[in-house]
């Protein structure tokens, strides 16, 4: 994305492909998942970057890349300007936290939550004893936990207490970036909505940096200041939140907006949706040229043979970055070309009862 | 009702505990188990029998003094009939005696000695050496596993009965050696099993945490996988030790285990086989102590399984029934 502001990430071509491989001795390389292909990325200092984009398409990949908990196949991950390479250190590894999916699978279920919590401090030797349990407890007021739970074990909580867990965990080494994989999308709408104000409080207080994922664009929304698209293992679109979800250029980025939920019925059955056709292409063997335009409304010539770069397109703000040949106008329907391409495609269907 | 009533009425021990200990305290997976272990009357029958053995196996030399004879004496008064027989069971002898006039139960006593130390050792060597390799091949995948994952199959495919019988040929029987054949060939069915439990736990989120908090393999090996391999650990072991008890009397059996003068029960099943037609219990009561102990170890294996594993309710479901007929 755009250069602007204070990076604190910042991740240069970075690729990760996972080798297939056959065979009992000799294993062979018989193909490659291309989960993250070239993305190019950069996270501010202090704010939170959004990354959307459906099941499969490399984002969380992406947020273990980033914690170095997979080691990068190509490219750069610079922290602090600093390149964190295929092992990074213990300094890198207290700065940036990750948040994990599953509040279930990411607490080991024979450990005390005091111990849990107390992991950090133990690892990096920061404290212990008294002091360590001092903070421990300090951390699960911090994140609305009863501090003398501290003895209990992660079976004895809920869902959202166990989120809140993770948190803590999270918080113990006082991180500056921290990588939420999907946190919420596990949870129950209700304890979502306090999981992310936690969240959102603990970055006001500690002036925490955030990457989000999530495939909930609503919840991306509320809590991003910046948002990125990703489609395939590849960026398709990245703008500022409000300025994402106003105008959105790439048609993957307008399929997908159309297809979240809205609240208000009015406003639901006045808008336009696009539904795409077919499926995400396998990450195996990804289409050439742009990688939607198997499924792309617009889709041209161009489209198959050449690989559109992430710029600012005409009449959009720097910090607008598309990764199309052919961005959505204004006042555009894709879903009336997308109609005319179902009718010539398809063969015609009985009318819907 | 309040929630402390609830778990009152679900186990009184568990009320108890919290009664004596204040506040409410977090009951770790082991102290669950442990109370759900309790409320098998099979198991704790089982378990009762094999703490029996192990009291008996320590006292073995009272129990030789009081019943009045030394497990290698052959007693040529009382123990032998006038044509030269083993003596059935009687007031000096309580459970009989064998072709040379030996006890019966005495022989049976010390020969619990040797099948637990030989089970238990056996077992717990099998346990360490199944772990390590099984843990690192799994954990470390790759060559490491490659080539450790093979020497488990080796192993496993190797003529267990033809190798030690040709071991004991070629270094005479002995309790060590027989320690050790039964060690090299229960370990690796562990080694198996715990490098697929290592393979799961490794993709488990837990371990990505520990990771990206900066642990080290060998933190996570030992404070994130081990302690969650632990339960079917404790499962495992349990259903090898019988396994080796019968192992160690089948070898002594064939000649290829401990010293056929130690009296064990394989050794007394051996000798069996020359008097049962006239002396039955020389042979019902070295197997009927066998059976019982790999009985035992059995169902008790089998309970411990239930008790760690919380899916498995299917131990609840019977006592509820159970609960609400009474009722």
């Amino acid at each position: 994305m755009s250069q602007s502001g204070d990076a604190l990430v910042k991740l240069e071509g970075v690729y990760k492909h996972f080798p297939i491989k056959q065979g009992i001795f000799f294993k062979k390389e018989v193909g490659r998942v291309h989960a993250v292909d070239g993305v190019d990325l950069e996270v501010r200092r202090g704010e939170t970057l959004g990354i959307v984009g459906e099941s499969g398409c490399g984002k969380s990949t992406l947020a273990r890349c980033i914690t170095g908990l997979h080691p990068i196949t190509k490219g750069r991950i610079l922290f602090e300007g600093q390149d964190i390479g295929r092992s990074p250190g213990k300094a890198f590894r207290r700065d940036v936290q990750m948040i994990f999916q599953d509040p279930y699978g990411s607490l080991n279920p024979r450990r005390r939550v005091g111990s849990i919590i107390g992991d950090p401090f133990d690892i990096h030797g920061t404290a212990s004893g008294a002091e360590r349990k001092r903070r421990v407890q300090e951390l699960m007021e911090l994140v609305g936990l009863n501090p003398e739970h501290f003895n209990r074990f992660p079976a004895e909580f809920s869902g959202g207490q166990r989120q809140r867990i993770g948190v803590a965990r999270a918080l113990a080494l006082k991180p500056k970036l921290i990588v939420c994989d999907e946190p919420v999308s596990a949870l129950d709408v209700s304890i979502q909505a306090q999981v992310i104000n936690l969240l959102k409080d603990l970055q006001d207080e500690l002036g925490l940096t955030y990457i989000f994922i999530a495939h909930d664009l609503s919840v991306v929304r509320y809590v991003s200041n910046r948002v990125a698209v990703m489609y395939l293992g590849k960026i398709a679109e990245g703008a500022e939140g409000e300025e994402l979800y106003e105008r959105p250029r790439h048609p993957y980025t307008n399929a997908l907006l159309s297809a979240a939920s809205v609240a208000d019925p009015d406003a639901a059955e006045k808008r336009e949706r696009i539904v795409l056709i077919g499926d995400v292409p396998s990450p195996i063997k990804p289409p050439s040229g742009c990688r939607f335009h198997p499924r792309c409304p617009k889709a041209q010539e161009t489209c198959v043979g050449e690989v559109p770069v992430l710029i600012a397109r005409a009449g959009d703000p720097a910090d607008h970055v598309t990764a199309c040949h052919f961005p959505v106008e204004a006042g555009e329907h894709l879903a009336r070309e997308q109609a005319a391409i179902e009718q010539l495609s398809t063969e015609p269907t009985l009318p819907s009862a | 009702m309040s929630l402390t009533d609830l778990e009152a009425d679900a186990s009184l021990p568990a009320a108890e505990e919290v009664a004596a200990a204040g506040p409410i305290q977090g009951r770790s997976p082991w102290q669950l188990a442990w109370a759900r272990l309790r409320r098998d009357k099979a198991a704790m029958i089982s378990l009762a029998i094999i703490v029996l053995l192990i009291v008996m196996a320590l006292i073995a030399p009272l129990i030789s003094k009081w019943i009045g004879y030394a497990p290698a004496f052959g007693d040529r008064k009382l123990g032998i009939t006038e044509d030269g027989l083993p003596v059935g069971l009687n007031g000096h002898h309580p459970l009989g005696t064998d072709r040379l006039g030996r006890d019966l139960l005495v022989r049976a006593v010390y020969g619990a000695r040797i099948s637990l130390i030989v089970g238990l050792v056996s077992t717990a060597l099998a346990t360490i050496l199944g772990v390590v390799v099984g843990a690192m091949a799994g954990y470390f995948g790759g060559v490491i596993d490659t080539v450790l994952a093979r020497f488990m199959d080796v192993t496993l495919s190797f003529p267990y009965l033809l190798f030690a019988i040709a071991l004991a040929a070629a270094f005479g029987a002995s309790t060590p050696l027989t320690v050790l054949v039964i060690t090299f060939f229960s370990w690796a069915s562990i080694g198996r099993i715990v490098r697929g439990q290592v393979i799961s736990i490794k993709q488990r989120e837990f371990v990505e945490a520990a990771r990206s908090l900066g642990a080290g393999n060998i933190r996570i090996i030992f404070i994130d996988v081990i302690p969650n391999l632990l339960a079917p650990l404790i499962v495992l072991a349990t259903m090898t030790i019988p396994v080796a008890i019968v192992f160690e009397s089948t070898l002594s059996f064939l000649g290829a285990g401990i010293d056929p003068r130690t009296p064990s029960w394989g050794n007394m099943l051996s000798d069996a086989t020359e008097t049962y037609q006239v002396a039955w219990w020389t042979l019902v009561v070295p197997a009927a102590f066998l059976l019982i102990t790999t009985l035992a170890f059995n169902i008790l294996g089998d309970a411990v399984r239930d008790a760690l594993d919380p899916r498995s309710e299917r131990l609840f479901a019977a006592q509820k029934a159970g609960r609400k007929k009474k009722k």
